[in-house]
């Protein structure tokens, strides 16, 4: 069955932010590029549940990858969110401290930063630092501002990148697990939910899955260990208790747990650090919980956990090499891999899917595409916009003055627009990413037999075909 | 281009639409209900069970003829309704935006505005219970609705977190249904729902009723597959080694209704943080002149009858209110406050000059207090004492004060439980 169809020059194996970025990148060159995915809907794994932040890159160890796709990722994240329609918001970063250890974190932070190329960073005293930020606690002795750091929509940057590479031609096969790849000519056959698809090269940008990719085609040189990271997120009404993302001091854990504002005014705090065995295991955890409550505590007074409308967990692909793994392989040519992407990845997303998109172009020789259009606009929000625009859609399209969702304002022309837009969509979590609607602090009781109603009408299916996510 | 209207009610459920009814008979005409739901009604549309109306109508109706009775008397008056319209903001200046497939983006100016949006359910999130979050996990009053409006019967393997009765009516409507419910946990050592329902939607059923008991834990990546369900301690937390693991497809949660005041909010009225609803005077009117408060966005009721009832009063008061005859004693209003064994008072004010002959006064106990006493006492002198064979913190409790005995009060009125 090798029709013409199922013929491409590239294939992105996982549609995270990362095998998302890569195929908007690619999509500038003329080539037939294909993204397999397998679950129902793009950034289902690592790219929903995370901290959401774009790091100013001050962290990773100088001359490391980490290092320089997060500073270049961050200085490229002004455009790729105007282009892409993504909200961002550079609020700043504080690294707070509490002790004199601490303290010396701070300083060793700022001389990293400063040479991986952050620029802004200062060191504050502890009364600078509650001057900026008054919701620090009196405990805090010392902190490093970083002002580009900021706050990202993750569903949005992994659609604008996706729904941008559709636009641009790329083909994305959803529900399609990629179980066996082998070498097919010069290129690959890579066998995914039963199809089999040819590709001049294959991206492994699988997540947790990427080693178990890799071991398909290429011999183990790393593996990876999914490392469960849980958060609270509270009710908008909290958003205010911060005004920049507060860290405390890394440390071998991870970079401590941070309180931020969202950029969709919630307020977020997390993560644990916890090596699971279980690539699927995003179990939150009553210990989890109850340390993300304390130690938050130590750097940002008066959190009010009353307003905690949910919990949730993610899964952070660690390698144990220590760095990102960016490559082309030695021994299989045209295998590449974007692997052992963990934080600093999302930050690093954008500079990530350039690079690798340029080392594969390189390596099959791939012209650019003149007709490349590297805007992406969202559906349109109506609870942001003035009250005469906001008018003006209702009156050339009623559905946008049916409120389904009550908590975040959500339109019915909003749900539609998500699901019927290409790569749209099928859940009640893929609503949900895209508009909102069961994101706020009713948590979906009030809209989800609507939302419901709706998909069922929409893509045909009954009521008990529609699915929470998957 | 603003429209004017004299009174504007928030919430076309049961207590908006007694508001209106209540308003109307008071000489408001100038008025419209604005209703976010396509259809008048709220809440009771999805309760098909019977049991109310007794107070109201004594006789037994269903939830849906409940809402029908005032349904129709609000079309026989004449007064002026628009469903499918959500109200997105009210000003301290009572200007209100709302927005609506019919009118689009639309601000009305109102002279007096009675808040009447209900309440809405706590959901798993507040709730902090770790574990998966995969799909048959439902409020469940969005069970209900799925049932009983839209013929979807969410599982078939069902456990119930929380007491409430929303919670134990679905325990006897999914049963019905043919779904095998298996247990109801309460954390709390007594129920959150009244007695009846405990008898006629449990007992009847064989359904066994857990107190003290939580859910700990919470398993099954796309679909539910089961629950851990442990004792809990005097404190709520649980008990080591209790720990029961439970296949189910379906978790309900009804743990608890919040009032739904973000409006309120926008508008600056003052919320009682216990209720989480407006504080109110003995004219159910908030600290935003014009502005009063009924039904379960006020407090969260047991019974409807006691929310039309409460609701009309609100919407006479309005009526005064626009009228003009409801000037403000020079003397202030009297403090109403919760003593020993009372979590709060409905009001919390009473004008002892302006005030009706007789105050309903409506609160809840913290606690259950078998053969006590209710007290309501001022300036160390005892007004009004009452006995009670048992009072539970799942039903509410009322007296009514006579204007005379406030007379020379200076306050505040403390409404108590004896010996607590």
């Amino acid at each position: 069955m090798t029709d013409k169809e199922n013929i491409f020059d590239v294939a992105v194996i996982g549609a995270g932010v990362i095998g998302c970025a890569v195929a908007r990148e690619l999509s500038r060159r003329r080539a037939r590029i294909l993204v397999l995915e397998r679950e129902s809907d793009v950034g289902e794994g690592t790219s929903k549940a995370n901290s959401a932040i774009i790091h100013g890159g001050f962290d990773a160890k100088p001359g490391t990858l980490k290092a320089k796709y997060n500073v270049i990722g961050n200085a490229m994240m002004d455009r790729v969110s105007e282009e892409l329609d993504v909200p961002f918001s550079r609020i700043g970063a504080l690294v707070v401290s509490r002790s004199a250890e601490g303290d010396e974190t701070v300083r060793e932070l700022l001389a990293r930063g400063e040479k991986n190329g952050v620029g802004g960073l200062r060191v504050l005293s502890g009364d600078e630092a509650r001057a900026l930020e008054p919701g620090l606690t009196d405990d805090v002795t010392s902190a490093l501002y970083c002002p580009s750091s900021g706050i990202v929509c993750p569903f949005e940057l992994t659609l604008g990148f996706a729904e941008n590479a559709a636009k641009n031609g790329v083909v994305f096969k959803l529900n399609s697990e990629v179980t066996a790849i082998r070498r097919e000519g010069e290129g690959f056959a890579v066998t995914a939910s039963g199809a089999e698809y040819f590709a001049r090269a294959v991206v492994n940008c699988a997540g947790v899955f990427s080693a178990k990719i890799r071991e398909m085609i290429a011999e183990r040189d790393y593996t990876i260990t999914p490392r469960r990271g849980e958060y609270l997120l509270l009710d908008k009404n909290a958003g205010g208790t911060v005004s920049h993302t507060v860290f405390g001091t890394p440390s071998k854990q991870g970079k401590g747990v941070l309180v931020t504002p969202t950029v969709h005014g919630n307020l977020m705090v997390g993560p644990t650090a916890e090596a699971v065995d279980d690539p699927e295991d995003t179990a939150t955890t009553g210990s989890g919980i109850s340390k993300l409550k304390d130690m938050s505590a130590h750097n940002v007074k008066n959190i009010p956990y009353k307003l905690v409308i949910t919990s949730f967990a993610g899964l952070r692909a660690t390698g144990d090499t220590g760095d990102f793994i960016i490559r082309e392989d030695e021994k299989v040519k045209n295998f590449f891999e974007a692997a052992a992407i963990e934080s600093p990845g999302l930050s690093s997303a954008p500079a990530i899917g350039a690079a690798v998109a340029e080392t594969v172009s390189d390596a099959l020789s791939l012209e650019e595409n003149e007709n490349f259009d590297p805007v992406r606009r969202g559906v349109p929000r109506l609870s942001r916009m003035s009250d005469e625009e906001r008018a003006e859609y209702i009156k050339k399209n009623p559905d946008y003055g049916q409120i389904i969702c009550r908590c975040e304002g959500v339109s019915e022309g909003e749900i539609l627009d998500a699901i019927r837009r290409p790569l749209g969509a099928t859940t009640l979590d893929g609503v949900k990413r895209r508009v909102r609607a069961g994101m706020g602090r009713c948590q979906s009781g009030f809209c989800s037999p609507r939302v419901i109603a709706i998909l069922s009408r929409e893509l045909g299916i009954s009521y008990g075909e529609v699915k929470k996510n998957g | 281009m603003a429209e004017k209207v004299s009174l504007a009610i928030i919430g076309g459920g049961p207590a908006g639409m007694a508001a209106a009814v209540g308003a109307y008979e008071a000489g408001v005409r100038d008025m419209v209900i604005l209703e976010r739901d396509t259809e008048l009604g709220g809440i009771l549309n999805q309760c098909i069970h019977n049991g109310f109306g007794l107070h109201t109508f004594k006789e037994e109706l269903t939830g849906p003829e409940y809402a029908g009775r005032y349904i129709d008397r609000v079309k026989e008056l004449g007064i002026r309704y628009e469903t499918g319209t959500m109200v997105l903001s009210i000003s301290e200046d009572k200007k209100i935006t709302a927005v609506s497939r019919a009118r689009g983006l639309c601000m009305i100016e109102a002279d007096a505005v009675v808040l009447a949006m209900g309440c809405r359910e706590r959901p798993r999130g507040a709730l902090n219970i770790p574990g998966t979050r995969p799909q048959g996990i439902y409020t469940a009053g969005a069970a209900q609705k799925l049932v009983n409006c839209d013929g979807f019967v969410p599982g078939k393997k069902v456990v119930i977190l929380g007491s409430g009765d929303i919670g134990l009516i679905m325990a006897r409507r999914m049963t019905l249904e043919g779904a095998e419910v298996k247990l109801v946990a309460e954390l709390m050592p007594y129920s959150g729902g009244l007695k009846r329902n405990i008898v006629q939607c449990l007992d009847d059923y064989g359904i066994p009723l857990l107190l003290s008991h939580t859910v700990v834990n919470i398993k099954g990546k796309r679909r539910l597959e089961g629950v851990t369900v442990a004792e809990v301690d005097g404190n709520g937390v649980p008990v080591p080694g209790t720990e029961e693991y439970v296949e189910c497809d379906t978790l309900l949660l009804s743990c608890g209704l919040i009032p739904e005041n973000e409006l309120s909010l926008t508008a600056g009225v003052k919320l009682n943080p216990v209720t989480n609803g407006p504080f109110v005077d003995d004219r159910l009117e908030t600290n935003v002149t014009g502005v009063f408060a009924c039904g379960n966005v006020l407090h969260v009721h047991d019974l409807v009858d006691f929310v039309s009832e409460e609701a009309e009063r609100a919407g006479a008061s309005a009526a005064r209110y626009l009228s003009g005859s409801a000037e403000k004693s020079a003397g202030g209003a009297i403090e109403i406050v919760p003593g020993a064994g009372v979590r709060y008072t409905v009001p919390s004010t009473v004008d002892p000059v302006r005030c009706d002959d007789l105050i309903h006064l409506r609160f809840r106990v913290r606690d259950v207090y078998k053969s006590c006493e209710i007290v309501v006492s001022a300036d160390g002198k005892t007004i009004l004492s009452k006995k009670k064979r048992i009072t539970v913190p799942s039903e509410m409790e009322d007296v009514i004060l006579k204007k005379k005995d406030l007379v020379g009060v200076t306050g505040p009125v403390t409404v108590s439980i004896a010996g607590v």
